[in-house]
């Protein structure tokens, strides 16, 4: 569902450049969430912008349904965000201004040429996922009146409301304590297996992998192991 | 406009200060143009009722034409009722000066005109009799007569024939003469008795005919500039619209900079989840319209108000020139001002909305 196939990333340092991500080649596939994990500095966050559309590779190649995202120009990279990414944020990344409802509702409200479709999509989404993140109560509070554990579900609920072939999750439990990490995890894991989403998931606590189908660690921009969970 | 209502919402009192902002500066706007546009009227108001397609006035060489001072000679009037293209020529005096009736006293603008020279409301006061004046309402007014009493202008007494609509001159009320009995009046301030301005109607080579004669013909409105008074008057009360016109546009401008700016990062966030540039931008300003039109439109709630109070003492006029025109220019010039916020929208990296970076 989602492959990046021997990608390079290269920074500017200075007078010279610096390889963030070296070669990388690894595969998301559909109802199953692959975990990279790695040191701090060793890429992870590198790949999952890649992976996002967000920055274009040096060379290889992100194929986002069978479609090479790495070629595309920066207006179709957005419309392939909005079609078929979802995407959790470490911080939740709620907006204010927005209830719980709204902030799922927003997703049809990107802009677009197909906006009456996606918008009926969502609406029709909206009761379902917040029902299946357990936030049918809180749908009308806004994020100052939710704990860190509900935000992130909400912003897992937001990622998933359009259906997307691809989630991408970056740390989401870096800012909760152990039980609420746990809950987010496994809702993660059972949305993925139950909507079919291929899910990347970035993390450096390894606390909460029995959440994760398969893990690839990363060091110093390159896989250095990959395993499938028992 | 989806995240913009919202943010309206949500942030109601920082946009009830700026909408309260832009509403005051509209208030000072719409009465300034109100005030302006009523002094206009009581300064022009009877030149613009002129008849004729162009006004001549005599022009001095070297200088500029000015009512004032214009004097048109016989042979300068003949010179242009004789070319080519003049239909009608009707000659117009004006002068400044005291009238009384029974104790009252009031300055008045007396404009000696041919019962003939058209149909409108100024031509309509013109009395057929050298003895008789026509009143504006203004000068009526002032000199609490009415049609049938007698007034005394520089010794000589006029009965007043009629009392029609509102006419002024350089803010004193018409009063109307004959020509002859304008003559004779202008002739007893020590002027020479010659008429002020030719009410030109026709077709005829303008710049020609007032190159030869040493005249300049404009139309009513172009030739307002001849009038001293207004010119300084509208000078600076339109350089204070102006700057007020530009002090609204720089607040709305910095506003909402600083706004978009506090909201740079949920921009991010929108454009990580697919936004378009166009739907952000559309946001944006339309958020900016919303608040200027709620702005506006209380300040000229107002500005209406405070007219109908203030026009029994003050001259103020409520016209789409003075309302809706002001009212446009403010919203455009804050949608500017808005727009400098844009560049924080369109500049806004997705990037940043992943990581740790809010």
């Amino acid at each position: 569902m989602i492959t990046l196939d021997d990608v390079t990333l290269t920074f500017p340092d200075g007078s010279s450049r610096v390889t963030a991500v070296d070669h990388v080649t690894l595969h998301g596939r559909a109802g199953v969430v692959t975990g990279i994990t790695g040191p701090s500095g060793s890429g992870k966050s590198s790949i999952l912008a890649l992976a996002a559309t967000l920055i274009r590779p040096d060379s290889g190649s992100v194929l986002i349904g069978g479609e090479d995202a790495s070629a595309l120009t920066p207006d179709e990279a957005t419309t392939l965000r909005r079609e078929r990414i979802g995407i959790v944020f470490q911080q939740s990344n709620l907006l204010a201004s927005l209830t719980a409802r709204e902030q799922l509702q927003v997703m049809g409200e990107l802009g677009g040429s197909r906006r009456a479709a996606a918008r009926t999509r969502v609406r029709e989404g909206v009761d379902e996922l917040l029902e299946a993140v357990g936030l049918s109560a809180h749908a009308d509070k806004r994020p100052a009146q939710l704990s860190g554990g509900q935000r992130q579900r909400v912003a897992i609920a937001r990622a998933l409301v359009r259906s997307p072939q691809v989630l991408l999750v970056d740390e989401p439990t870096s800012a909760l304590d152990q039980e609420s990490g746990a809950a987010v995890m496994d809702l993660i894991a059972r949305l993925t297996h139950e909507r079919g989403t291929a899910t990347l998931l970035v993390t450096h606590d390894l606390v909460h992998s029995p959440a994760l189908d398969e893990l690839v660690t990363v060091i110093d921009g390159r896989v250095a192991a990959a395993a499938t969970a028992a | 406009m989806f995240v913009a209502w919202r943010d309206l919402r949500h942030a109601r009192g920082r946009f009830i200060l700026i909408g309260g902002v832009v509403a005051l500066i509209t208030v000072l706007v719409g009465f300034l143009a109100g005030l302006t546009g009523g002094l206009a009227a009581q300064n022009v108001s009877a030149v613009l009722d002129l008849p004729g397609d162009r006004l001549v006035l005599q022009k001095p060489a070297g200088g500029s034409a000015s009512f004032s001072e214009s004097a048109l000679s016989p042979s300068e009037v003949d010179a242009w009722r004789q070319a080519d293209g003049v239909r009608a020529a009707a000659p117009v005096g004006i002068a400044q000066t005291r009238a009384t009736q029974k104790g009252a006293s009031a300055g008045v603008a007396l404009f000696g005109l041919p019962a003939d020279a058209g149909d409108t409301a100024l031509t309509r006061l013109a009395p057929a009799s050298d003895t008789e004046v026509g009143l504006s309402a203004g000068a009526a007014k002032g000199l609490h007569a009415a049609v049938g009493d007698t007034v005394a202008i520089l010794g000589a007494d006029y009965r007043v024939a009629s009392v029609g609509g509102d006419a002024w001159y350089s803010h004193t009320p018409v009063v109307a003469l004959t020509p002859e009995a304008w003559a004779a009046a202008d002739e007893r301030m020590g002027g020479t008795g010659e008429p002020t301005v030719l009410a030109v109607s026709g077709d005829p080579d303008w710049d020609a005919v007032a190159s030869r004669t040493g005249t300049s013909a404009q139309p009513a409105l172009l030739s307002l500039t001849a009038l001293e008074t207004f010119r300084s008057e509208i000078g600076s009360l339109g350089l204070m619209v102006a700057l007020l016109f530009g002090i609204s546009a720089l607040v709305v401008g910095a506003f909402f900079t600083v706004w978009t700016m506090q909201r740079s990062a949920d921009i991010a966030v929108l454009k990580a989840l697919g936004a378009t540039q166009r739907s952000l931008v559309a946001d944006a300003l339309g958020q900016a319209l919303v608040v200027l039109v709620a702005g506006i439109g209380a300040g000229m709630l107002v500005v209406l108000g405070l007219g109908a109070l203030a026009s029994g003492a003050l001259p103020f006029l409520v016209a789409p020139l003075t309302t809706v025109v002001p009212a446009v220019a403010m919203a455009l010039l804050g949608l500017a001002g808005a727009a400098v916020a844009l560049r924080t929208v369109t500049t806004a990296d997705p990037l940043t909305a992943l990581g740790s970076n809010r």
